[in-house]
């Protein structure tokens, strides 16, 4: 991705946000790949030629993990998969998905793009805005709870709009449905 | 079938029979319907064989390209000692189009032979399955049904008794429209940043960690268990007139229209159909505007164009775009055309890999152009500036991802020309704020 509009990195917001370090550099870093999860990368290493290819996935799980992906963890990353972490860092802002900073409890992408856009999409980011407190795109409710984004075609536009709630797909929302929506999510 | 909603008589239903039928997602349940009979008859054949069968089908490639599917696979070099990979483009982002979601959705298993005839078939003993990272629940059911096609033999060291070896990894992708683009894909999974390769070398040649590589969508691997098992002939059959056009399609409507969904149709039916009579047309009190016929990235019809449109993939070229990915974009007379081509020329520009300047200026420089003009400054010679940038972003690039912005802007301005001209002479109000 070009560094332009809407990939969610947006600007730092939440307690351990400076520039990706800060807190996390006093405290101790647990590493992610321990245990069970180094033993499901040493797995994945079996499908892939060279351990590089493992990289999306390592990224996967980091996420999966801690929700975000820090510098420290991109060093890690780095170090099990044989790469620099400059390298890892390049391509993991390639990638909007994966997010260099923390986000909300509850992770919200809502498609606005043409399709969805004619069919109202624009008013069910409003509405989400609105009934999450986050106020605007990329902004972290204050509560920690949720974090708002646009995103582009999320590939259901028979089912405008679609929202993706962390790991969960929601077909044809309008703005009336958002709150019962989000009561799901605490 | 018209998923979700009820078959349409005219409608030829193939890949969607099970669309909406949650026990065809199972090994057991799909075996009933059926399914693995291509399979194992494709096992029993020779790789050339194959290859033969789908290339007399007319079988030609679903993500939006067209290239013949058969001529592909044939373009990987025999017995060169090398590996080979299969790869299943499932990065689905093209604007409009959301029918792969729901092969894998319903019919995983078929998607699953597909790919391990295909792999067999350019011997590839390991494929590879791109999902994009926002399919989320396409993802558990495709990894939920690998799972089971291993334990039931359909996939591993020894498939279904032959000796013969397929393995397939599932592969998710993480945000980039622009991995959609085959050899962007490859970089992708080879852990990479997504930018496309410049071809030659084709990924035939190489590929996937620099091997003989296959790339093809999921809808077009889908297909191909039904052409083994039933024949080439049967599948050419398929045909309304044009032999160029063989099969079915899939084609998901979108936008404004009544009943918007995927409906499968054979090549060749006329436009209006699936429009008026499969999609139930506008909206009440609302006529049709635009038709975006192949995802967003074709020039626009008028709705007139697209009512004399037959589609298939030399008939919407004949209308003055192309069949792409046949993601159908409907727009009434509520929509704003300009408004909505700047939205398409903001999604080529957060998508552009930047790495042509042609690609990256130009996709961001038209975009703020439109957003002038929607929000009144636009200047009287704007619309030739556009016209003249898109010009040098057509054609002149690594990827045709420039070409596919500047496609909606040229024909967008072409056919609604009044609607651009009423903002530069400010008889619209703005429909953004100046920034
Ligand atoms: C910018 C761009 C995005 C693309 N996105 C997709 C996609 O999401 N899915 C897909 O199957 N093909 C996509 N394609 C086409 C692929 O490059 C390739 O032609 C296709 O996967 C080949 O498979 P087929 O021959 O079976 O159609 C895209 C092409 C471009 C230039
Ligand atoms: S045309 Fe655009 S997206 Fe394609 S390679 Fe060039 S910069 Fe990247
Ligand atoms: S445009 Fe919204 S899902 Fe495709």
């Amino acid at each position: 991705m070009s560094d332009t509009v809407g990939a969610p990195r947006g600007p730092q917001r939440g307690a351990s946000a400076h520039g990706g370090h800060g807190t996390e550099a006093d405290a101790a870093y647990q590493p992610v790949f321990v245990g069970e999860t180094r033993a499901k990368l040493e797995k994945l290493f079996e499908q892939y030629p060279t351990k590089q290819a493992c990289l999306l996935p390592a990224l996967w799980m980091v996420q999966e993990q801690r929700g975000w992906i820090s510098e420290r963890a991109i060093g890690e990353v780095a170090e099990v998969l044989g790469l620099t972490p400059a390298y890892v860092k390049g391509v993991v802002t390639f990638y909007t998905m994966y997010h260099t900073h923390p986000v909300g409890r509850h992770f919200i992408q809502v498609c606005t793009t043409s399709p969805c856009n004619i069919c109202g999409a624009e008013d069910v980011v409003k509405a989400f805005l609105q009934h999450t407190g986050c106020g605007e795109l990329g902004a972290t409710s204050a509560d920690g709870r949720f974090t708002v984004i646009e995103v582009e075609c999320l590939g259901a536009c028979g089912f405008a709009t679609p929202v993706l709630i962390d790991d969960d797909f929601h077909e044809s929302v309008t703005p009336e449905g958002v709150p019962a929506l989000l009561q799901r999510y605490k | 079938m018209g998923y979700p909603h009820p078959p349409h008589p005219k409608e030829t239903v193939v890949l969607s029979k099970h669309f909406g039928d949650a026990e065809a997602r199972t090994f057991e349940g799909w075996v009933t319907r059926g399914g693995y009979e291509g399979l194992k008859k494709a096992l029993g054949m020779t790789p050339e064989q194959i290859i033969e069968e789908v290339k007399a089908s007319g079988l030609r490639g679903r993500g939006g390209a067209g290239f013949p599917t058969g001529l592909k696979w044939s373009f990987v070099p025999k017995n060169d000692g090398k590996p080979h990979y299969l790869v299943c483009n499932a990065d689905e982002s093209e604007p409009g189009t959301f029918k792969d979601r729901e092969i894998m959705r319903w019919t995983p298993h078929g998607l699953i032979e597909g790919v391990a005839i295909a792999a067999y078939a350019i011997g590839s003993e390991r494929a590879y399955i791109y999902i994009r990272g926002e399919f989320t629940e396409p993802w558990r059911i495709m990894s939920a049904a690998v799972e089971e096609a291993y334990r039931h033999g359909a996939l591993g060291g020894n498939v279904f008794g032959t000796g013969k070896r397929i393995d397939i990894t599932l592969h998710r992708g993480a945000g980039a429209y622009i991995c959609g683009e085959e050899t962007a894909l490859l970089n992708s999974i080879e852990g990479k940043r997504g930018n496309p390769r410049i071809k030659p070398p084709f990924p035939a040649i190489a590929g996937l960690f620099g091997m003989p590589t296959a790339v093809n969508n999921v809808e077009t691997l889908a297909a191909v268990p039904h052409i083994i098992l039933r024949g080439a002939a049967w599948y050419t059959g398929l045909c309304l007139g044009n032999p160029k056009s063989t099969g079915t399609k899939l084609v998901s409507i979108c936008g404004h229209v009544q009943r918007p969904g995927n409906y499968e149709v054979t090549l060749g039916t006329p436009l209006k159909e699936i429009l008026y009579d499969m999609a139930g047309g506008p909206r009440p009190g609302r006529r049709i505007k635009a038709v975006i016929p192949g995802g967003s990235s074709v020039p626009i019809l008028t709705a007139e164009e697209a009512d004399a449109t037959i589609f298939d993939y030399e008939g919407v070229v004949a209308a003055g775009s192309m069949l792409g990915s046949a993601g159908m974009i409907v727009m009434d007379d509520t929509t704003d055309m300009v408004y909505q081509i700047m939205r398409l020329a903001r999604f080529y520009a957060h998508e552009s890999c930047a790495q042509c300047t042609q690609c990256r200026e130009g996709t961001a420089w038209s975009t703020r152009i439109l957003e002038r003009i929607l929000a009144g400054n636009g200047k009287p010679e704007d619309l030739e500036l556009l016209l003249d940038l898109a010009d040098n972003m057509t054609g002149k690039t690594i990827c045709v991802l420039s070409d596919s912005c500047a496609a909606p802007i040229v024909s967008g301005i072409k056919k609604f020309r009044g609607e651009f001209e009423a903002y530069l002479k400010k008889l619209r109000q703005p429909a953004l704020v100046a920034v």
